[in-house]
């Protein structure tokens, strides 16, 4: 080792706490990338892995009733590679112990043979024997939840007919990726189950001997869905074809995309923010650092050393301090990645799931770092070496104040060490300047991700407590008449009951389309409701259409324009309905219209599909069962079950983040300030030790320096709280999708408790410095030589 | 006729810096009482211990062992806090460095001062006394050597303090300017009665002293009283 190396390891420990803190701050910029990245890079090769080797379909057609030589016309249809037939169907699960039964979904597997398409996974147990009728595959989540295992006994009821069937293998499945009830939008392992059974035995169960009633598909390669789905709609209309459509529109496909897209732009918005402060704080570090090494590195050149060999080791100095930033960042990416890989699947049902690290987010993070620190470096490096070894071995003379301003009157109140404070902003703005916007990126990302998170609470209140102020909602087996509200409204416990009419549709509006449902309300609803954005109840009236936010920015629509609405239910008509206005949304993109008006429009009048409830709470559970019991009702879906998979859905995947976000946040606010301290120290040490010797107590010395950062975080404050509400409108729009909206929401609470976080990070490394103010050599600050 | 009683009473002094066998011996036990209203000169050659000796007394750093007292309270046994009232309210320092404050003009160094005394003088006043109140204004980067140091100077009296510790306050100075700087001291000792000390390596200046202390290793080696001390500005470097 070389004698310079030497003096550079014991550089390095002689200033290891401002390395460190330098190193941290780095290391969270590149931690954000690497992490980040790696979850889109993970999740997105997990899936596409998972589709193909369990053959997941790419068109879904599901029909009425199809005989089983459909299938061969299907698959013989140009643009079709595969294709395969299956039997599908509602099944409800009587659990017991619980007064709502489980809405399941129960689907045929081929009996002698894996299937072409949509195979599954099984996690344990096995497959039922062919033509068994009584055994049963259950998706492992759902088993997990409720604790049953191979050879344990399910009451299912499938088509009216109550049955006992045996649970042999627990399985998962490509299509059920991310899987919730019906009419849900949120996950919920507990209350979702998929039923895989003989095609015999559901054939038997739903009455559809030698039929199917959907159909798969897995187009060939280079073939255009949109050509095939039309195809299949005439080829399937005979047999009571609901319309087909691609992944794009299947229920998991679509969640696990919207999540992967989400993430990857706040991965491309988010970790560039830090890794860029980071960047920034690195240079200006170095750059003082190396200023404070001034006198060394005129004594390295009066021994004789070359400029090269000098600016050699003081590269390797700032270099050692990024790369070891940068190292460590990429290990905590890689260790948080790993822990998001482990929230993540709690919620999506990957068999497997492994944190990949993106080399591109490495190489970025580790690149990023080491410019910015060699350019700090360079810079003054350069400055320095532009001296003569004399004149840089001596002290600089006192710093030049001329331009600082003497404001003799403006000023005249002021005394002396605030003038102090005051000067060095004037004289040195640009520094100041930099660490003003250093904090103030640390203040906006706090309040960034504190309203942001006042969103998501604002998501849930305002979804379960303003748009829906019901109990329960109950799903009817089909549309039923309002005899049936009727009995609702009677029954003992139930204190109101809304009926509500749910139509599954196409929207269009020019080339624009959209696959979901409309809901018809009651006039003067009072459980479920469509509100303005101000919270105003909108009538429905007449036959127009209320769009949600999130649904009329998806198909750019707007109040008066014209939809073309192709039902996907009896007689399939095609309407074409006006848009009269635009509704809040939180979940999902609904499209509403006044329920006897969507009646008159599907010639069904007085017919409901399901009502809105709200119960008394004494005598709940008595109607739960109640419900249970009747055979028109598919399911009961209760709102405290669905508010509670609803907070774990916004606090877990892409909601986790902000969590990490907001810490990390934090920490850099810290790191920010501490440095800034830490330099303004190292500069003035001397100034305040003078200050005591002259006989200024600790607090009166320690007020220069803590004044002047004082000063740079309340001028950071306001700016921060501003560039935060920006970044609240980015972040919103990152995270938002047309499964769930996050809207910005001012919460004075954030902004103080942001401004607390960043005032605390202030404080703390205020009282960390001042320490040593208060331990200052003051014989040092008079430069005896005695 | 009494002696008045000494501003300084110094006992058994001793200062160590370090521990075994790389500890040095800085002061090896000095006694000395100094009367107010001198200019006591401390002279002696690098490490000899007159630094640490007013170091001490200036309440910057504490003795390994032995006893200090200014007025009769003793400094030895003084809180921090106590020592910085101390500092505030009794003592004046001139440094070999000056050690303003860079982003202060001269009139606001030395109103740093004044405004934390009890009973200052103006800052004009005393800029006045070192003869730089035309200069009041300016940055110490626009001031020269010995214009800095009278600044300093005028910040150390215009307190009032009872004594002037000045370190080396000629060391940066060529001799023309050192000789005014020492003519300030003199003439605020003469016309304020403020006790001064003074450390220096320049033999030259013991001739303006009432009192010069030599020192050696540590140890007084002699004390003597100046019955006609000359003027600063006659001493010849």
């Amino acid at each position: 080792m070389s004698t310079l190396d030497r003096k550079l390891t014991r550089d390095l420990w002689r200033m290891k706490g401002q390395a460190a803190a330098i190193a941290l701050v780095m290391a969270l910029g590149v931690m954000m990338q690497v992490m980040m990245a790696g979850l889109v890079v993970t999740l997105d090769e997990t899936r596409r892995g998972y589709y193909e080797r369990y053959r997941f379909a790419e068109v879904f057609a599901p029909v009425t009733r199809a005989p089983a030589h459909v299938l061969h016309q299907v698959a013989a249809l140009p643009g079709v590679a595969w294709a395969e037939g299956r039997i599908s169907g509602a099944a409800r699960i009587e659990i017991p112990g619980r007064s709502v039964p489980v809405a399941a979904q129960a689907l045929s597997l081929p009996d002698d043979a894996e299937p072409a398409l949509n195979a599954i996974r099984l996690q344990k147990g096995r497959l039922f024997e062919a033509g068994a009728p009584e055994e049963v595959v259950l998706l492992d989540t759902f088993a997990t939840a409720h604790g049953l295992r191979p050879g344990d006994r399910l009451q299912v009821v499938m088509n009216g007919v109550r049955r006992s069937l045996r649970i042999t293998g627990l399985a998962r499945s490509p299509e059920f990726l991310y899987a919730a009830a019906p009419g849900e939008m949120v996950p919920d392992d507990a209350r979702f189950a998929v039923l895989w059974m003989s095609r015999e035995a559901l054939a038997a169960a739903f009455d559809m001997k030698g039929a199917y009633s959907e159909f798969l598909v897995m187009l060939s390669r280079g073939s255009d869905p949109r050509g095939v789905i039309s195809v299949l709609d005439r080829v399937l209309k005979p047999w009571g074809g609901a319309g087909a459509y691609d992944r794009e529109d299947q229920f998991s496909h679509r969640f696990v995309s919207e999540e992967i897209s989400g993430l990857r732009d706040t991965a491309a918005a988010i970790p560039p923010v830090f890794l860029g402060i980071a960047a920034f704080l690195l240079n200006i570090v170095i750059a003082r650092m190396v200023q404070a090494e001034r006198e060394e590195i005129g004594l390295l050149k009066a021994f004789g050393y070359r400029g090269a060999e000098i600016g050699g080791h003081y590269l390797k100095l700032v270099l050692a301090i990024a790369v070891a930033g940068a190292l460590l960042g990429a290990l905590l990416g890689i260790l948080s990645g790993r822990a998001m890989v482990q929230l993540y699947l709690h919620f999506y049902k990957f068999p497997f799931l492994v944190f990949r690290l993106d080399p591109g987010a490495l190489a970025l993070g580790l690149g990023v770092s080491v410019l910015a620190a060699a350019a700090g470096g360079a810079v003054v490096l350069r400055r320095i070496f532009g001296l003569q070894p004399a004149e840089a071995m001596r002290p600089p003379a006192p710093a030049d104040y001329r331009g600082a301003g003497r404001w003799a009157r403006a000023v005249s109140r002021l005394d002396q060490p605030t003038r102090m404070v005051l000067r060095r902003f004037t004289r040195t703005p640009f520094r100041m300047l930099g660490a003003i916007v250093g904090i103030t990126f640390g203040m906006g990302l706090s309040v960034g991700m504190l309203t942001i998170h006042a969103g998501f609470n604002q998501a849930v209140a305002l979804s379960f407590d303003v748009l829906d102020r019901s109990d329960a909602s109950v799903t009817f087996t089909h549309p039923v008449s309002q005899k049936t509200l009727l009995e609702l409204v009677r029954h003992p416990g139930v204190l109101r009951a809304e009926g509500t009419r749910s139509v599954p549709v196409v929207l269009r509006n020019g080339r624009l389309t959209h696959r979901g449902s409309i809901t018809g309300l009651p006039p003067r609803p009072e459980l479920a409701r469509a509100l303005t954005p101000a919270f105003m109840a909108i009538d429905l009236d007449g036959p127009g259409l209320v769009l949600s936010s999130a649904l009329a920015g998806k198909l750019k629509a707007r109040a008066g324009d014209v939809l073309t609405v192709e039902v996907r239910e009896g007689t399939q008509p095609v309407l074409h309905l006006p848009v009269t206005g635009v509704s809040e949304t939180v979940l999902g993109a609904p499209a509403y219209m006044a329920l006897e008006a969507l009646d008159r429009a599907l010639f069904e009048p007085g017919r409901i599909s399901g009502a809105a409830l709200r119960l008394d709470p004494a005598r709940s559970e008595a109607v739960q069962i109640w419900l249970r019991d009747m055979p028109v009702v598919a399911g009961v879906s209760l709102k405290s079950e669905a508010r509670d998979a609803f907070e774990r859905v916004m606090n877990q995947g892409t909601g986790a983040t902000r969590f990490i976000m907001a810490a990390v946040a934090f920490t850099i606010t810290f790191g920010i300030i501490y440095n800034a301290a830490r330099i303004a120290l190292a500069e003035r040490a001397h100034d305040l030790a003078s200050l005591r010797v002259i006989g200024f107590s600790k607090g009166e010395a320690a007020y220069v320096l803590l004044g002047e950062l004082g000063l740079v975080t309340l001028l950071a404050l306001p700016c921060g709280a501003l560039l935060g509400w920006g970044i609240a409108h980015l972040l919103a729009a990152a995270y938002s999708s047309d499964l769930y909206t996050i809207t910005v929401v001012f919460r004075p609470a954030a902004f103080g408790f942001a401004a607390l976080v960043v005032i605390s990070g202030a404080v703390l490394s205020g009282l960390l410095v001042k320490r040593d103010v208060d331990r200052a050599d003051l014989v040092a600050a008079l430069k005896t030589r005695d | 006729m009494s002696q008045p009683p000494p501003i300084y009473r110094v006992e058994r002094l001793t200062r160590v810096y370090g521990t075994g066998a790389s500890a040095v011996q800085a002061l090896r036990g000095v006694d000395l009482d100094l009367p107010p209203g001198e200019i006591t000169v401390l002279l002696g050659p690098s490490g000899s211990g007159k630094s640490t000796l007013l170091n001490i007394l200036g309440g910057l750093d504490r003795p390994s062992a032995g006893r200090a007292w200014f007025r009769g309270e003793e400094l030895t046994t003084m809180s921090d806090r106590a020592l910085t009232r101390y500092r505030r309210d009794n003592l004046g320092f001139v440094f070999q460095f000056y050690n303003l404050m860079p982003s202060l003009t001269a009139e606001e160094n030395v109103a740093l001062v004044t405004e934390i005394a009890r009973d200052p003088m103006t800052p004009a006043e005393a800029l006045a006394l070192v003869g730089l109140a035309a200069r009041k204004d300016h940055f110490p980067s626009q001031l020269s050597g010995g214009e800095q140091q009278r600044v300093a100077i005028a910040r150390a009296v215009a307190k009032r303090p009872d004594v002037l510790l000045c370190d080396e306050p000629t060391g940066a100075l060529d001799s023309a300017t050192g000789r005014e700087v020492l003519g300030v001291l003199q003439q605020l000792n003469r016309s304020l009665g403020t006790t001064v000390m003074i450390v220096t390596h320049a033999a030259a200046t013991a001739e303006m002293a009432d009192r010069v202390i030599r020192f050696t290793d540590g140890e007084i080696r002699s004390v003597d009283v100046n019955a006609a001390p000359r003027a600063a500005t006659e001493i010849e470097w």
